[in-house]
């Protein structure tokens, strides 16, 4: 019998040997239950597990924890995100200890965006613990059965640790190793930021594989379909650490009125196709921002189905 | 040094509104290398505040004196003989000073003449940067000599974040990212080894977070 860390799908799966494929859901900005349930219809038997955002771009919208319950009422396979902009440590941890409760079995650390960009800028920043301190505070929970201050658990948690990774993100040359610490903070698996230059992806790429880290950690490589030239220029010109080549937003160009988002998911597909050969690279992560409709569309084209299902 | 700004005279007339006896008191300390509370600035306000007055067809006096320190109650002393000739003191000290103040004399009305904006330094004429957040422990010897707590905007220990942008920090362009400059010259210095250990969690005890601090040192306490 194979051990697992939290025995979710997502971890089955990879443990298996299969490439994965997850996919992410971002809670509505209300108390909106249909519009989560809808979007879980879209991802259903299309990914092995759905990201669910905490106050992504730092806006308020339902819990993350809550909408992730709703996903798994619909069958689905939450992966709890968790940012330290909004907790201390001690929200944090009662936190991982109410999501692991209620039977969810991934969860995502990150730093999160700073509030200063969201909907509520002046709000008191908490950044108790960073992102790293998060993983191995999880890991401690999970495999030592204590709290940050050391005291006994009474039922740990049972999570698979989740960390992102931006290899795009200046200083390049420190990237790769602020991956490594990351893993050697107890990370399970890894999503990246969204990629768009797949040249650069891939000499990350040999690094991360040169270091061995892909033997430690499942890197799941992260793409965002581009659904306009529009889009493709914010995430080029806005978005800090992403870089869309101009050869990109020429093929949207050139693709015709009103088919820039039909080329934005053929490049989408053959991005995946081509991750799917990438050594060290054990799946991918798809971040179809309000465009979960077109998931199960790119699943398909990209070879995705039927999903493995690993008892 | 404590680095404060002038808060705009608007709001210091409308704070003041109702006072005809206003004693302007400066301090020689931080806010006059900041150019912001020494005497000239002293000066400047109360002729403001005359100014302001008389517009309104107010008969006024404002009264001018820089101490030497707001912050210590041996100069707060010298105001002894003078607050009772006033109704009311506008501070042009950090949140210290008025504070010290309006303990010393609880019957007079005191009010805050600048914003107190962070311990920091001039670095270059007429601009100043924050560099410490008094934490209360400090551990910029493990950072390349700078101060992440203070100095990156998500107080990382483990940095550089997702959103460090050509050396410029996700938030602003006007701020730096500090972690880009901390990995810069440590890896420059061939500490990388230091730069890849993990930082555990810290202690913000020593912090503000830990409640209002004191500091008594009984070698120095009569």
């Amino acid at each position: 019998m194979t051990e697992y860390k939290s025995g979710s799908n997502l971890e089955k799966v990879l443990k298996a040997g299969h490439f994965a494929f997850t996919g992410e859901c971002g809670p509505p900005r209300g108390a909106n239950v249909e519009a989560v349930r809808k979007k879980a219809q879209h991802l259903k038997g299309c990914v092995d597990a759905v990201n669910v955002t905490d106050n992504q771009t730092a806006v308020v919208r339902m819990s993350s924890w809550s909408a992730c319950l709703i996903l798994k009422e619909e069958g689905l396979d939450p992966n709890f995100q968790m940012v330290c902009r909004d907790r201390n440590r001690l929200a944090m941890q009662s936190d991982i200890l109410g999501v692991s409760a209620h039977g969810i079995k991934n969860m995502l650390c990150l730093s999160g965006d700073h509030q200063r960009f969201g909907d509520h800028p002046e709000a008191k920043n908490v950044y108790d613990i960073d992102s790293i301190q998060l993983i191995s505070m999880v890991k401690k929970m999970r495999d030592e059965g204590k709290f940050l201050n050391g005291e006994q658990i009474d039922v740990p948690p049972k999570l698979f640790i989740g960390a992102a990774c931006n290899p795009f993100a200046e200083p390049l040359e420190f990237r790769v190793y602020r991956l490594a610490k990351k893993i050697e903070a107890g990370a399970d698996f890894i999503q990246t930021q969204c990629i768009y230059n797949m040249d650069r992806f891939r000499e990350f790429m040999k690094r991360v594989v040169d270091m061995g880290l892909h033997e430690k950690c499942y890197i799941l490589a992260g793409i965002t379909p581009l659904k306009s030239v529009g889009m493709a220029r914010y995430m080029a010109t806005q978005v800090p650490g992403m870089e869309v080549p101009e050869e990109l937003i020429k093929r949207l160009k050139g693709a015709g009125k009103g088919k820039a988002a039909e080329e934005g998911i053929k490049i989408a597909v053959e991005q995946i196709q081509e991750l799917r050969e990438m050594e060290g690279v054990a799946g991918v992560h798809l971040m179809a921002i309000e465009w979960e409709h077109r998931v199960p569309e790119i699943a398909k084209l990209a070879g995705m189905l039927p999903r493995p299902k690993v008892e | 040094m404590i680095v404060a700004e002038a808060k705009p005279i608007k709001e210091i007339l409308e704070m003041i509104d109702g006072f005809n006896k206003i004693l302007v008191v400066g301090c020689k300390g931080c806010v006059t290398v900041c150019n912001v509370g020494g005497a000239k600035e002293v000066a400047i306000l109360a002729s403001a505040i005359r100014i302001a007055k008389k517009k309104k067809g107010k008969d006024v006096e404002v009264g001018e004196i820089t101490l030497e320190r707001q912050c210590d109650p041996e100069y707060i002393e010298e105001l002894r003989n003078i607050v009772q000739n006033y109704e009311a003191i506008v501070s042009l000290a950090c949140g210290v000073g008025p504070q010290f103040i309006s303990e010393r004399y609880p019957e007079i009305r005191v009010f805050p003449g600048v914003n107190t904006r962070f311990m920091g330094g001039a670095i270059e004429h007429g601009v100043w940067a924050e560099r410490c957040a008094g934490c209360g422990q400090c551990v910029i010897h493990y950072f390349g000599g700078m101060c992440p707590i203070a100095r990156c905007s998500k107080s990382l220990m483990n940095g550089p974040c997702g959103g460090s942008n050509h050396g410029k920090c996700e938030v602003s362009p006007e701020i730096d990212c500090i972690w880009d400059k901390i990995v810069r010259k440590m890896m420059a210095q061939g500490r990388l080894d230091e730069l890849l250990k993990i930082r555990p969690p810290k202690s913000w005890l020593t912090a503000r977070d830990g409640g209002p601090r004191k500091m008594v040192r009984e070698e120095l306490v009569k």
